[in-house]
């Protein structure tokens, strides 16, 4: 096996809008499993950052620890990253995000540094709606260190040392709706055509974005009885809808008959287009979202695709008022009040 | 009982109850003893608790400028019967004990050594106002009032301070000057005064000003540019995060916009707290957290991190009693060792040790230049009792012509410039790389910062001798920041003798007062004041040039002593230790003492027997 990424780049292949190829969101080779879901979702983040033509240096990429969280080394090599400690991206992200407004930050996660360790970080970044996009690669196990169960494993899934689990899984969807995250997404990995969008939606969302996506360990949980096989997803998943991202320069160009179809149009001017919509369900409502979560659930049914969006969300920057400029940005002048203050301050402390 | 009078010299205890109002008025008390241009030296000793339990604001005020703690008790005003017992047998022979007789005191409680002085404070409070609240917030201003007449404390001086006050609500000016006037009246009337401990009008106290530590780290953060902080509460640091948010609400806030040039949030827990401030310091700008002692032990993952990916950190701790959850209003330097090597492998921190409210504003500003410049994690290492007591300290200054010093940052152009750029390659040989800031350049600079090992490019590597020549670099980096940090203080132009003491924090108060008295007993000791870890080499030339170190510090495990040992490979034999953990700040007369214990029968191998505060009245110095 090769370790060595090649330099060529097909004589064919073009430069987006920003100017650059494909290949410059690409990163180094990847050191996960030959068939890992994680590697699929890494070629959808580059896609989708190609197709945003969005500037590589414009967007921060940030892990926990895990297969998934090694995974930010494989995209974006023009990025700046930050793989930090286990269960505690949400943070550094916030700090991070605090520190300059103006970058893409696109979190990613696995289901044990999510729903386990990083639950807590998980919950309050949730909550406080940071403007991230945050991709839970979830494959129900952690695979680093050979195929424990993880704590969104479903009652009764087989792992492949032959245990069932028993312990009742942590819906990450249903707990991020219930905390007030304002876009709320499931999808798979090896569906790239509702995952690409759905990225490019999260990035465009104006808050926190959080996107559950089922990604099959091929080395220790994708034998038979698992529920978080290859197999068993696909048989299993249900869509809400179809789902297109539009660009904000972009005319909306595919129609669907009446009633079918719901477009939302985010903060920048860009939409969200679902078409062949589930009767009983809106996206910009909550509680309907709940609702279908819970029906599916109760129907052995795998729900994907946009879940819930909230096109008024305010983000933590416009909550704690700060200003336009990035803080990273503001010059001495403005932030050290300078001695005629201390003096002013001296005297009123005799 | 009558002995002779003593002018500006006191130790004064209020014992109250806590969510009383007290300590409002007993903070008058000493603002007013300031303005009357003599030293002084008020502690807050309150309990972890909201309501109802013993609470004690201890004032030292000495006219020579002493503001350590004296053990010996004047005068006691005891309000509160919870405690009244242990309050009345701390008072020294002869001193005095001022209670509320509205009630009268158990014969049980009588001392014959001391003076016994009831006033009916409560009567007076119930016999002029009417709302039982108010008559308990003004029964606090009316025993001001009495004690104000018993030592000569300027009446004057005290309304003023209440006027100003109250200058917003200026209705309650008058209503509380008269609770004083209740006060002085009737000891007036009724009492012998002043007592023989009185004070006097002095010009002891220059441009000095009264301000708390935790405020003084606050502003400091404001002044060094800090636009982010994330905090979690926690006793004794959460007034460092409320100061900060009050200074920049007053001073970041843009007045054409109203929108604000800094962000707080208050984080889920200390680890959050710690990545938020790292996370904005990585992506460049200025942010730090507070915390005490158990956050430090949450935050210890993460400041291995910040270590090994270098990213510049300000981490404040105000120290507490420990271990575990320990006194949580108690002081002690008991973090010393836990902060310098604090995280798993092998890690070690830079750390500032202020010893006024001053240095912490100095040192606070310090300490951003510091962290960007080395990259690294620095701590401000406070205590309880320079972080939340108020200290008459030096005025505040701020050098206009001071630039914030961000240490290696490359901008677009620069690295333009740059032909092979790596994160961690030391170009220069001081072990500091040079950062990027994410957002720089569209296709140079960029690097995955990470807690794995990596190669001087920041990628991931398993090759030893590569991760053993980054370890490697770290230390140099680590010694380069020996001579960046502040140097430590000297108190003599020359050495004088084989024996020294070394001391830091807010140890520095009892030990300027020991080294006064050993050298009006004409053995005048040799001192020095450490600033900062790691240690220069003017600390090892300081204890080389002498056969004896008394290291002194407020912790059971002597663990500045440690440092040294470990870190200067000084002979143990050498260094002797003079310490108090009993969470109440040490005083002159307990290092006076082990002093004098280690001159006369210590091998100095374990600790000697007294480690805590404690009176000794006959206190004799032999030296040399």
């Amino acid at each position: 096996m090769s370790y060595i990424k090649p330099t060529f780049r097909h004589p064919s292949s073009t430069k987006n809008e920003a100017g650059f190829y494909r290949a410059d969101y690409e990163g180094k080779i990847s050191t996960l499993c030959a068939g890992c879901g994680h590697d699929s979702i890494n070629a959808s983040i580059v896609a989708a950052c190609y197709e945003m033509n969005i500037e590589p240096h414009k967007v921060v990429k940030l892990s926990g620890i895990g297969c998934s969280s090694k995974a930010p080394a494989y995209y974006l090599d023009n990025s700046h990253g930050f793989n930090t400690v286990h269960g505690r991206m949400p943070s550094v992200a916030t700090g991070a995000n605090m520190a300059n407004k103006d970058l893409t930050y696109l979190g990613v996660s696995g289901d044990g540094d999510s729903a386990s360790i990083g639950i807590g970080q998980f919950v309050h970044v949730s909550r406080r709606n940071l403007n991230m996009v945050y991709i839970m690669m979830n494959n129900g196990c952690y695979g680093l260190t050979k195929g424990q169960d993880s704590a969104t494993a479903d009652v009764g899934s087989l792992s492949k040392s032959g245990s069932t689990n028993q312990f009742s899984p942590i819906d990450m969807v249903g707990l991020a709706l219930e905390l007030g995250a304002t876009f709320v997404a499931r999808s798979f990995s090896g569906d790239k055509t509702q995952l690409v969008p759905l990225i490019k939606a999260a990035m465009s969302h104006p808050g926190f974005a959080f996107i559950d996506v089922i990604s099959p360990c091929v080395t220790f949980n994708n034998n038979k009885g698992s529920t978080k096989s290859y197999d068993f997803v696909r048989d299993h998943i249900e869509a809400t809808s179809e789902f297109d991202f539009v660009p904000v320069k972009e005319e909306i160009a595919v129609e669907y008959a009446a009633g079918s179809q719901k477009t939302v149009t985010l903060h920048d001017g860009s939409h969200i287009q679902l078409s062949k919509l589930n009767p009983d369900w809106d996206p910009t409502d909550r509680s309907s979202a709940l609702d279908k979560l819970q029906k599916a659930k109760t129907a052995g049914e795998i729900l994907t695709g946009l879940l819930y969006i909230d096109p008024e969300s305010d983000d933590l920057h416009s909550m704690l008022r700060t200003t336009d400029t990035p803080l990273n940005e503001l010059s001495q002048d403005v932030l050290c009040p300078g001695s005629k203050i201390l003096e002013e301050v001296n005297a009123g402390l005799r | 009982m009558s002995e002779k009078i003593r002018i500006n010299d006191m130790v004064v205890r209020f014992a109250n109850v806590n969510g009383t109002g007290s300590s409002s008025s007993n903070e008058i008390f000493s603002k007013a003893v300031f303005r009357m241009g003599i030293p002084v030296s008020p502690k807050n000793i309150f309990p972890s608790n909201i309501q109802g339990l013993p609470t004690w604001y201890e004032v030292r005020i000495s006219g020579k400028g002493y503001l350590g703690r004296r053990d010996d008790i004047d005068i006691l005003v005891g309000i509160n019967p919870q405690s009244m017992e242990k309050d009345i047998a701390s008072v020294r022979s002869n001193g005095y004990f001022i209670y509320d007789n509205t009630r009268q005191l158990h014969d049980d409680m009588i001392r014959e050594d001391i003076h016994m002085i009831g006033i009916p404070m409560m009567q007076l409070s119930i016999d002029h106002y009417e709302v039982p609240r108010l008559q308990q917030l003004f029964k606090n201003i009316i025993y001001i009032g009495a004690l104000a007449t018993l030592i000569n404390l300027d009446l004057d001086v005290v309304k003023a301070i209440i006027s100003e006050q109250f200058e917003k609500k200026p209705k309650l000016i008058p209503p509380n000057h008269k609770a004083l006037d209740l006060g002085a009246n009737w000891v007036k009337e009724n009492l012998n005064y002043p007592l023989d401990v009185r004070l006097e009008h002095s010009n002891a106290t220059g441009d000095k000003i009264m301000m708390d530590g935790n405020a003084a780290t606050g502003l400091g953060a404001v002044y060094a540019g800090a636009t982010v902080l994330s905090w979690y509460p926690i006793t004794p640091s959460t007034s460092v995060a409320k100061n900060f948010e009050t200074f920049a609400k007053k001073y970041r806030v843009d007045p054409e916009t109203g929108q604000n040039n800094f962000a707080i949030i208050q984080a889920e827990d200390e680890l959050a707290a710690f990545g938020m401030a790292m996370g904005a310091n990585w992506n460049g700008a200025r942010a730090f957290t507070a915390t005490s002692g158990a956050g430090i032990s949450l935050m210890n993952e993460f400041i291995g991190l910040a270590y090994f990916a270098e990213v510049p950190m300000v981490l404040v701790n105000v120290q507490r009693g420990g271990p575990s959850t320990g006194m949580p209003t108690r002081t002690q330097q008991s973090d010393l060792l836990p902060c310098a090597y604090a995280s798993h492998g092998d890690t070690k921190h830079v750390l500032l040790l202020p010893a006024t409210p001053t240095e912490c504003f100095d040192f606070m500003a310090d300490a951003f230049d510091l962290a960007d410049q080395l990259q690294t994690v620095v701590f401000l290492l406070s205590d309880l009792d320079l972080g939340m007591n108020i200290h008459m300290t030096e005025p505040l200054s701020w050098d206009d012509a001071r630039k914030f010093n961000k240490g290696k940052v490359l901008n677009k152009e620069e690295l333009d410039a740059v032909e092979d750029y790596g994160r961690f390659k030391d170009v220069d040989g001081d072990g500091i790389g040079y950062r990027v800031i994410p957002g720089t350049h569209p296709s140079k600079g960029a690097f995955l910062s990470r807690g794995t090992s990596h190669d001087p490019y920041g990628v991931y590597t398993e090759d030893g001798v590569v991760h053993a020549g980054e370890i490697d670099r770290l230390i140099r980096k680590f010694n380069t920041a020996k001579e960046l940090v502040p140097q430590p203080e000297f108190y003599q132009k020359e050495n004088q003798g084989k024996h020294a003491i070394v001391f830091f924090g807010t140890t520095t108060y009892a030990a300027l007062e020991a080294m006064d008295i050993l050298e009006q007993n004409g053995e005048p000791i040799d001192a020095m004041r450490l600033r900062a870890f790691p240690f220069s080499n003017i600390v090892k030339d300081f204890i080389d040039a002498h056969d004896t170190i008394y290291v002194i510090e407020q912790n059971r495990d002597a663990q500045c002593r440690s440092l040294l040992m470990i870190e200067l490979g000084i002979d143990p034999t050498k260094l002797k230790s003079i310490l108090n953990y009993d969470g109440m700040p040490i005083t002159a007369d307990a290092i006076l003492k082990q002093l004098q214990q280690h001159l006369h029968d210590y091998d100095g191998l374990q600790p000697p027997d007294h480690r805590q505060n404690g009176s000794s009245h006959s206190l004799k110095t032999t030296l040399l």
